[in-house]
């Protein structure tokens, strides 16, 4: 019987060698997601180690800037290792503590999932091997060294595209080779059940803070919440508090890289199309055989060839949009924040900020926008500085 | 051309047979590497060497049950311009000459793309008896397990040892063989299996008649001669490979040595 199903999407297309792990994770998480003392522990870490709950700001200058709605952005690049991630790697370590594992391994794309769970490891006494993409590690130089610096060994993945979608293969097939003691802490709302579940349930602490907050705020709903959607854990964060109130518009973005009519971009609802790959069905870029299309954005977080089953299910039912962003569009929402409200983020935020920047003039002056600042963009600055012809020493 | 299968389009001998009176030596290799007609040639020479079924990766951009070596056969295939549809006229090819079974092995996504109804249509029209999906488990295996029965294709079972409480639920269902993986981890040749395939084989025996055929790591006469005697038969993917990867175009004589070796190895 298949679980894990979203509408046609997800599901647990696992090679048998897993599937006793992937079943044990899951029992695991059905038992401890409902007990207070696993949640009590759980609200701690993230309170006093990361930070929780992160600000809910008003971004006044670029509000009156931009002339329309009112923009409010979710600060999770104000979180301990500077993104969003750090919400369900706490929650996954801490699981695979109970689990009585001892080692933590994962992939990474722009390096902050690296981050995230080599700082989980780091602090909870777990061994912690990361894999990440050849050319990510050179574009994200920066992490790798912080994920050393947290005692994590890094895996440069040198097959296929050399970025995350490789990342993730290499990951799996380490686990594959050694399962006992080790968890494969996945960073995004994809792969098999109970994977997409899980990081959502960890994810969704933004929208449970956002949506209290913004009703403390301006006593109302916002109208639209925008994400930037790779495999999609930030924006599922942002959306699923919201998604039974059917008048707040979901707005995920997507890395269209040189543009959706190029064959440069990572752009899965636009472009993609239905398929199973890494444990799940859903929409992929992909050609008419079922290759993987080797996919490209300037965002090493986004720079993925699949979206999450859940999103795949928002976007077949209409309840949330996705949008594509070009480079351009990014970098220029990169300086922007910057320069407009003393906000650098990172540049995968930036894709929804970009979507911001068109949406809010389209809007009424008591129409609210929540943009979600998934991370900050302190590991983005010498590649954006390159994007723009400059040289600067990392 | 003994033992006919009725129901298929095109004569082939059923996989079933090939494990009757004998152990039976599965030879694996990678579709467009380097190129189907070089593929098609490496099969021939295979079964006259006296394997008794050829498995036929089809390329997949990323096959993440695959180490190094296959993985880097995949990337060849596909970097050759390798695509399903040649590959079916590549069978097409090689079943005016002989009626060895075939057995794809591939992943979930290029049979789901293809089109799954279409894909064992053709499977069936080809000649192609079974098929091995890494990344279908057995709650998934919906996908495709009534059209492929439909096609008279065989989908083959995997356990492993991890299996562990799942053994005799996937055992019980198995039709053609259970591909019963030796190690953990991906494809590779390895020095020492340390898996308990003895326990794992009765576990697999107690409820099912369907032969074992064992997988992974194995690539020396001696390991054959080990691991035959525990089981139906055995598979070998990386070694063969391996000698595609270092000798390409000009393996055939290699291959035919190399498949003698082996069969004659088993006991």
């Amino acid at each position: 019987m298949s679980k894990g199903k979203y509408g046609i999407h997800g599901g647990q297309y696992t090679p048998e060698t897993l599937m006793n792990a992937i079943i044990e994770v899951e029992k695991a998480y059905e038992h401890y997601k409902n007990d207070p003392a696993f949640q009590a522990e759980l609200t701690e870490l993230l309170n006093d180690y990361a930070g929780r709950p992160s600000r809910l700001y008003y971004a006044r200058k670029m509000t009156a800037d931009l002339g329309g709605a009112k923009i409010y952005l979710k600060r999770e690049d104000l979180n301990h290792t500077g993104s969003h991630k750090i919400n369900n790697v706490l929650g996954q370590a801490l699981l695979a503590k109970k689990m009585g594992k001892t080692r933590l391994i994962a992939e990474t794309g722009a390096g902050q999932h690296g981050v995230a769970t080599a700082t989980a490891a780091a602090l909870m006494g777990f061994e912690c091997e990361i894999f990440m993409g050849k050319e990510d590690t050179d574009r994200q130089a920066l992490n790798v060294y912080r994920m050393r610096l947290l005692g994590a060994t890094v895996h440069v993945v040198t097959s296929g595209t050399m970025t995350l979608k490789d990342a993730v293969n290499e990951t799996f097939r380490e686990w594959t080779t050694r399962i006992d003691d080790t968890h494969y802490v996945l960073g995004s709302v994809m792969g098999p059940h109970p994977f997409p579940e899980m990081v959502r349930d960890f994810q969704s602490v933004i929208s449970k803070e956002a949506r209290e907050q913004i009703l403390k705020k301006e006593g109302k709903l916002p109208n639209a919440v925008i994400a930037c959607v790779g495999g999609g854990s930030n924006a599922i964060g942002a959306f699923y508090n919201f998604i039974p109130d059917a008048e707040v518009r979901l707005i995920g973005c997507e890395a269209a890289g040189c543009g959706v009519d190029t064959e440069q971009h990572a752009a899965t609802i636009a472009r993609g199309s239905l398929g199973i790959f890494h444990g799940m069905k859903s929409y992929f870029c992909q050609d008419e055989y079922g290759q993987i299309a080797p996919v490209y954005s300037i965002s090493a977080g986004l720079d993925y060839p699949g979206i999450g089953p859940e999103h795949a299910h928002l976007h077949d039912t209409k309840r949330a949009e996705y949008v594509p962003i070009t480079d351009d569009e990014a970098v220029a929402a990169f300086e922007y924040l910057s320069r407009t409200e003393g906000i650098i983020p990172a540049i995968e935020s930036a894709h929804a900020i970009a979507y911001a920047m068109v949406l809010a003039p389209t809007m009424k002056p008591e129409e609210i926008i929540i943009v979600n600042v998934s991370g900050r963009g302190d590991k983005d600055v010498a590649a954006i500085a390159r994007y723009k012809g400059e040289n600067i020493y990392e | 051309m003994n033992n006919r299968s009725a129901s298929n389009s095109i004569e082939t001998n059923k996989i079933s047979e090939i494990f009757s009176n004998q152990k039976a030596f599965i030879a694996f290799l990678t579709a467009g590497d380097p190129s189907l007609d070089k593929t098609e040639e490496f099969i021939l020479a295979m079964d006259a060497a006296g394997a008794d079924l050829i498995e036929i990766g089809i390329p997949f951009s990323d096959p993440i049950a695959e180490g190094p070596v296959i993985e880097a056969a995949n990337e060849r295939a596909l970097s050759a311009g390798t695509t399903t549809d040649a590959i079916f006229e590549m069978v097409a090819r090689v079943r005016t000459r002989t009626a060895i079974p075939l057995v794809f092995l591939t992943y979930m996504n290029p049979v789901f793309v293809y089109g799954v109804e279409r894909f064992f249509t053709a499977c069936q029209k080809n000649g192609i008896n079974g098929i091995i999906i890494p990344d279908l488990p057995f709650e998934e295996k919906g996908e495709i397990l009534s059209v492929a029965q439909a096609h008279d294709v065989d989908v083959i079972t995997l356990i492993a040892p991890t299996s562990q409480d799942r053994i005799q639920m996937l055992a019980r269902e198995a039709t053609g063989f259970i591909y019963l993986v030796s190690s953990l981890g991906v494809t590779g040749v390895r020095s020492e299996i340390k898996t308990d395939l003895a326990a794992i084989v009765s576990d697999i025996r107690a409820v099912t008649q369907t032969p074992v055929a064992v997988g992974f790591g194995i690539a020396t006469p001696e390991q054959a001669t080990t691991i035959s005697k525990l089981a139906d038969g055995i598979i070998v993917g990386s070694a063969i490979v391996r000698l595609i990867a270092e000798h390409g175009a000009a393996s055939t004589p290699i291959l035919t040595d190399y498949v003698r070796k082996m069969k004659a190895a088993l006991v």
